[in-house]
C-alpha cells in the first residue's frame, strides 16, 4: 500500500484522494454511500425449460465457432477418446480433479496431470487438455472455469492448441449473466470463456485461433 | 506530461489531409459499418437494453459521487488480496512507478495487453527511455508497433490498414523484433494471424513481467477484470511472475454484482458479440496460479479534474466500447489520426480537452470536431451524453471560465481566434433572448434568400463553406408556416409554440 516514487513529491495517494474531494465538494456526502442505484433491468431473458437452456447454450456456443457435442455419462469416455483422436492428439494435460472414468477411453495418449506444475514450454509441446468447466451461460454462449480441482491452474487451458471441455448439463448451465455472478467466487481467478480465441483486427475478418486454444470443444454431457 | 502532442496539428489541419486519403476513407468506411450494423444487431437482442444502460449510467454515477470511498476500499481489498497499490498523480509519475517496479525485477522487456491508459500516458516512450523493451500483444497494436504507427481506433486500432499493408509490415519488420514472419507470408487474414501467433509465442513464454489495464476495478472485493479476444490478454496475466496493472481511478466500480451490467453490455456495444471470447477476472494473487507479485498503478491524469466539471464529468462513466467512433460521420471521415490522442472520436473530443485542458490549439480544436448530430449519444452504453458536454467545452474554449487543472482551480482565458464566434454567439444570445428581434431577422432572411451567397465571406466563415454548400433558406420561416397554417385551419385553438412571434 504505498504511494510514489522517492520523496520529492508530494504523497500522491494523499493528493489524488484531495483532489478527488475537491471535485466532488457540495455534491459528496462525504461519508459511506447508501444503497447504489435501482437495477430496473431483467436477470433472465426469457422462461425457458432446462432443456431449452441447454439447447441455447449449445446454439450460442456454436455461433461462436466452439464444437459442441452432446452425450451421457455412459458415452463420454468414449466422446473424450474421440475428440482427442480426430486432432491427432497424442499428449494432453488433465487436471487431477477430472473424474478417471472420463479417460476410460483413452489408448496411446500421453497423460500429465500437473501434479508436479508443469511450465508454459513445457505445456506448449502439450496437444490438449481437458477439464470440467464452473458454470456455463446460455444466454451469453459462455463457460466460466474458476481452477477448480477438474480445471487446474489458469495456462492449463492456455498453451495447449485444443480445448475440450465438459459441462455437466443442465445442472451447470444458467441463463444469464446475472444467474452466473452470485455462483462464482470472485476471489479464484476466474476465465471467461465464449467459443474458441478470435480476433477482427485484420479487416474485421474474423479468425478463429491467435493465442488461444484454437480448437474448443465442449461437451455437454447429461446424467 | 510526455503525452502531450506539441507541434501537432489542430483537428481541422490533420483532418484535410486525412480525408484526402481515399485509402483511409475506404478502410473506415468499412469498417465503421460493418461494426454499425452488428452492433445494432446484438444490442437488439436484449429486450432491456435502456435498462441496462441507465443502470450502467447510475453504477457510474454513483461510483464517481463517492469516488474517494471506493478507492478506499478498493485500495484495502487489493492489499489484503496480496496486491500492491500505488497512487499516480499525472503521466509521469505513472510512468515512473512502472519504469521502477520493472527495474526492482532486474528484467528489461515486459510483455503488454492492449491498454488505453498506458498509451494515453506514454508508458511504451517512457520504458524505453529507460532501456525497457515493451512488447505490445495485441494483434493490431503490435501491427502498430511494428509499422511505427499511432493506433486509430480504441477496439480495432490498425483499422486504417488493410491485409496488403499489413502483411508488407509483418514481412520487412517482424524480424527486427524477434522471430521473423514465415517465408512467402500471404495477406489472408488467418495466414497474418498465424505469423503473429508465432511471432509472440515466444515472448510469451519467456517473459517474466506483464503491464495490462483494467476494463473494471470491483471495490468489495479488489477484483481486476480484462476483457479481451485474442488471449494475449491471459497469457499476460497469467503467465509471467510479475503483473503491474494501470489502471484510470473511474475503472472502479462498487460491487461483483455491478458487473452484470457491463457484461452484458460492454461485448455487444463494443465487438458486437453476446460475450468477447476471454474475460479474466483475478484478485490480487493466487498461489501457485499466475503472476507471484501483483502490483496496481491508480492513475489520476487529469480524471480529478474532469470529475470537478459537473457537466464533461459525466465523460468518466466512459466504458471503451468505441460505439460512438463507429456512427460518427465525422470519425468516419478524418480517421483516428486526427485527434491526436489516444481517444479517438466522439469520446475523445470530450475525454481529451478535459484531461490535458484545452491549453493548445490542437486540444481547444477538439470539442469542435463533431456536427452536434447526437449519434454517439444514442449508441453510448453508460449514456454519456457527448454533444451536451461538446457544447459545453466550446464554451469554454470561446469564453474561458473557471476550471480545474491538476487539481488547483483556475480560471483560463478566451482561446485565441475565437473572437468572430464570441461575437456571434453574444449575438445569437442576445436575438434568443429578445423574440421580436428574432422573428424580425427570421422574415428579412426568409425574403432575401435570393440574394444569399453560396459561400461564406471571411477567412474562417470561408473555410467551413470550402467544403459544402450553404443550406438554402425555406421560403417561410417555421414560424410563419405555423401561423398561416393555423389561420387557414380558421382555428383559434391550440395556437403553437410560434403564437406570440414578435408580439413583445
Amino acid at each position: 500500500m504505498s504511494s510514489s516514487d522517492g520523496g520529492s513529491r508530494t504523497d500522491s495517494r494523499t493528493e489524488v484522494l484531495r483532489r478527488v474531494r475537491q471535485a466532488l465538494g457540495g455534491t459528496s456526502d462525504g461519508g459511506a454511500p447508501g444503497e447504489g442505484p435501482a437495477r430496473g433491468y431483467l436477470t433472465v431473458h426469457a422462461q425457458r425449460t432446462p432443456q431449452e437452456r441447454v439447447d441455447l447454450l449449445a446454439a450460442h456456443l456454436a455461433d461462436y465457432r466452439a464444437t459442441v457435442h452432446r452425450t451421457d455419462a455412459a458415452g463420454l469416455p468414449a466422446a473424450v477418446a474421440r475428440l482427442l483422436a480426430e486432432r491427432g492428439a497424442r499428449s494432453a494435460v488433465v487436471p487431477r480433479g477430472v473424474p478417471r472414468e472420463w479417460l476410460a477411453g483413452l489408448a496411446d495418449v500421453e497423460l500429465l496431470d500437473d501434479a508436479v506444475p508443469l511450465t508454459a514450454r513445457r505445456l506448449d509441446g502439450v496437444d490438449s487438455v481437458v477439464t470440467g468447466c464452473a458454470v456455463a451461460i446460455a444466454e451469453t454462449g459462455t463457460i466460466v472455469l474458476d481452477a477448480g480441482p477438474d480445471q487446474g491452474r489458469r495456462l492449463l487451458t492456455l498453451i495447449p492448441d485444443h480445448h475440450v471441455c465438459v459441462v455437466r448439463a443442465p445442472e451447470q448451465v444458467v441463463d444469464s449473466v446475472p444467474q452466473a455472478l452470485p455462483r462464482l467466487d470472485p476471489v479464484r481467478p476466474l476465465t471467461w470463456i465464449s467459443g474458441p480465441s478470435a480476433t477482427s483486427d485484420i479487416e474485421l475478418t474474423r479468425v478463429e485461433g491467435v493465442h488461444g486454444p484454437r480448437v474448443l470443444d465442449v461437451l455437454l454431457v447429461s446424467p | 506530461m510526455s503525452t502531450t502532442y506539441l507541434g501537432l496539428p489542430t483537428f481541422p489541419q490533420a483532418a484535410a489531409s486525412a480525408t484526402k486519403d481515399t485509402q483511409l476513407r475506404a478502410n473506415l468506411r468499412h469498417a465503421t459499418h460493418t461494426i454499425r450494423a452488428k452492433r445494432a444487431a446484438a444490442v437488439a437482442e436484449l429486450a432491456d437494453w435502456a435498462e441496462l444502460r441507465a443502470a450502467g449510467a447510475a453504477v457510474k454515477d454513483h461510483t464517481l459521487r463517492h469516488l474517494d470511498h471506493y478507492l478506499l476500499r478498493l485500495e484495502a481489498a487489493v492489499s489484503a488480496a496480496g496486491g500492491t497499490v500505488h497512487w499516480a498523480a499525472d503521466a509521469d509519475e505513472a510512468n515512473a512507478i512502472v519504469t521502477r517496479l520493472v527495474q526492482e525485477t532486474g528484467e528489461s522487456e515486459v510483455i503488454k495487453v492492449k491498454s488505453m491508459a498506458t498509451q494515453e500516458i506514454g508508458l511504451n516512450e517512457a520504458l524505453a527511455e529507460a532501456g525497457i523493451r515493451a512488447y505490445e500483444t495485441d494483434l493490431a497494436e503490435l501491427i502498430v508497433q511494428l509499422a511505427d504507427d499511432r493506433p486509430s481506433h480504441i477496439l480495432v486500432p490498425a483499422i486504417h490498414k488493410n491485409r496488403s499493408q499489413i502483411r508488407d509490415t509483418f514481412r520487412d519488420r517482424m524480424a527486427q523484433w524477434g522471430r521473423p514472419a514465415p517465408e512467402g507470408l500471404s495477406d489472408t487474414p488467418g495466414d497474418l494471424a498465424e505469423a503473429a501467433r508465432l511471432h509472440l509465442r515466444e515472448k510469451f513464454l519467456r517473459a517474466k513481467v506483464a503491464v495490462s489495464g483494467a476494463n473494471f476495478m470491483v471495490a468489495e472485493t479488489g477484483t481486476m477484470v480484462v476483457l479481451e479476444s485474442e488471449g494475449n490478454g491471459r497469457m499476460c496475466l497469467t503467465l509471467p511472475e510479475t503483473l503491474i496493472t494501470v489502471a484510470g481511478i473511474e475503472k472502479v466500480v462498487p460491487t461483483w454484482q455491478d458487473l452484470e451490467i457491463f457484461l452484458q453490455t460492454l461485448p455487444r456495444s463494443s465487438t458486437a458479440e453476446r460475450m468477447n471470447p476471454y474475460t479474466t477476472t483475478f484478485t490480487g494473487t493466487t498461489d501457485g496460479d499466475g503472476p507471484r507479485t501483483f502490483h496496481l498503478v491508480l492513475l489520476d491524469n487529469g480524471r480529478t479534474d474532469t470529475l470537478a466539471d459537473e457537466v464533461g464529468r459525466q465523460a468518466l462513466r466512459c466504458i471503451r466500447c468505441s460505439a460512438c467512433l463507429n456512427v460518427c460521420p465525422v470519425y468516419e471521415r478524418a480517421g483516428g489520426h486526427a485527434y491526436n490522442s489516444a481517444y479517438p472520436g466522439p469520446i475523445g473530443a470530450i475525454l481529451t480537452p478535459q484531461l490535458r485542458g484545452t491549453g493548445t490549439p490542437l486540444d481547444a480544436s477538439l470539442p469542435y470536431a463533431s456536427s452536434l448530430c447526437g449519434a454517439c449519444y444514442e449508441v453510448c452504453p453508460v449514456a454519456i451524453d457527448i454533444p451536451e458536454v461538446l457544447v459545453s467545452l466550446r464554451e469554454r474554449v470561446v469564453e474561458g471560465g473557471e476550471v480545474t487543472r491538476a487539481g488547483v482551480r483556475t480560471t483560463i482565458r478566451p482561446a485565441k481566434g475565437h473572437a468572430a464566434e464570441r461575437a456571434a454567439m453574444r449575438a445569437g444570445r442576445w436575438a434568443l433572448d429578445h423574440p421580436a428581434a428574432w422573428g424580425a431577422t427570421q422574415r428579412l432572411a426568409t425574403r432575401t434568400r435570393r440574394l444569399h451567397p453560396r459561400r461564406l465571406p471571411g477567412k474562417a466563415a470561408g473555410a467551413w463553406t470550402g467544403s459544402r454548400e450553404l443550406p438554402e433558406l425555406p421560403a417561410r420561416s417555421f414560424r410563419e408556416w405555423w401561423r398561416q397554417r393555423e389561420e387557414q385551419a380558421g382555428g383559434t385553438a391550440g395556437r403553437g409554440p410560434g403564437a406570440k412571434d414578435g408580439q413583445q
